[in-house]
């Protein structure tokens, strides 16, 4: 399945912070503060740099994570969408 | 012009007003503060509403180095509260020294609680309470988080009491008084001069242990609640007037407070039961 191509800034660009379970994350080119739960940070962290389709991404992210349910495909394209919204990640 | 020059904590002011008596009214409740240090960092000014109203009904508009339009002018006998508006105008959207957060804090042992909320929540009150028995008073409108150290720096200007607090502090020595002013846009105001541990010591910052989301309501229990460190961290970007300023420095102290001290939310009826709660909890973080 090709689809658009995503890329997210480098790492030098964002700074984060583990709060409990979730992540804060301030973005240095726009200035802006997001909260974000998993798996949106390891979503930013694949596509880091590294632009990629939604195969791509999933394949990236299953080598280094356990992505436990059968619905990874839907969950990875919906925060995808609520991360290109927020201006965390680009159509590369 | 009349002149006066005040500091408090960290933060010298210059106010200029065209009238006398909001100064010797802000003189007399800040007596014992240290001397400003010059340059001062703030101007305030309260300069009639039209020439004319210098002497006709007089009536005063809050302005200084930054200033909000549109602000609805004050009549003269509530100048001593246009003078302390015009300084929390400028702390609110001049300072850029330290994170400002729109919070209360008390201290002992070197030990701080942040106490945060909506107006109304009864922080200042609770502030002044605990600065009556034995807690060292450090700020009731404005806490100062150190950019760099990460402490509590203290901004004990002089409380605000409101309506239905006035009589929790009948006990208090006359002088630390300031003049009843009635008629405001918060109801009725009396000022209070923190104690003088308060002013000799507020230039010692303190640690923050606790922070604290205080709600007053004569029908509440007493109760308290943990606050996830998530939830703390979004409440405290929105009480905070400069976060968006400071950028990444105000990123980087947020999240070293948030993510190092715990958070509470407490329900309480009356003042007795706030004090209570605060001590035991801040004993806990022991």
């Amino acid at each position: 399945m090709a689809g658009p191509r995503f890329v997210a800034d480098p790492p030098e660009a964002v700074r984060t912070v583990a709060i409990e379970t979730l992540t804060a994350l301030y973005h240095r080119p726009s200035g802006t503060t997001h909260i974000l739960a998993p798996p949106a940070p390891q979503i930013l962290e694949a596509l880091a740099g590294r632009p990629g389709d939604a195969d791509a991404l999933l394949r990236r992210m299953e080598e280094r994570f356990d992505l436990a349910s059968d619905d990874a495909p839907n969950a990875v394209a919906a925060r995808l969408a609520e991360l290109e919204a927020a201006g965390l990640v680009r159509r590369a | 012009m009349h002149r006066l020059e005040l500091r408090i904590g960290p933060v010298s002011f210059r106010i200029g007003s065209a009238w006398q008596r909001p100064l010797d009214q802000l003189r007399r409740l800040y007596a014992g503060y240290p001397p400003a240090e010059t340059p001062c960092d703030f101007t305030v000014r309260l300069e009639p509403a039209r020439p004319w109203r210098r002497f006709v009904r007089p009536s005063l508009t809050i302005t200084g180095d930054y200033w909000l339009p549109d602000t609805a002018p004050l009549p003269l006998s509530l100048g001593l509260l246009a003078a302390e508006m015009g300084m929390n105008l400028q702390m609110a959207l001049g300072q850029r020294r330290y994170l400002l957060l729109h919070a209360a804090a008390v201290e002992r042992e070197g030990r701080a609680v942040l106490m945060t909320g909506l107006s109304g929540a009864g922080k200042s009150t609770l502030a002044a309470l605990l600065g009556e028995r034995g807690w060292r008073f450090m700020g009731d409108e404005f806490a100062l988080l150190g950019l760099d150290d990460g402490l509590l720096h203290a901004f004990p200007r002089a409380v605000s009491l409101k309506n239905e607090a006035l009589p929790l502090f009948a006990g208090v020595v006359a002088e630390r008084l300031g003049p009843l002013l009635e008629g405001t846009p918060k109801g009725t105001i009396r000022h209070l001069r923190p104690d003088r541990e308060a002013i000799m010591r507020m230039d010692e910052p303190a640690r923050p242990v606790l922070i604290l989301f205080p709600r007053f309501g004569a029908d509440l229990a007493s109760a308290v609640r943990p606050v996830g460190a998530a939830e703390v961290f979004v409440r405290l970007t929105q009480a905070s007037t400069n976060y968006v300023a400071l950028a990444e420095r105000g990123f980087a102290a947020l999240t070293g407070l948030v993510t190092a001290v715990p958070g509470r939310a407490i329900d309480y009826a009356n003042g007795g039961e706030a004090v209570a709660l605060v001590e035991t909890l801040w004993e806990e973080t022991r």
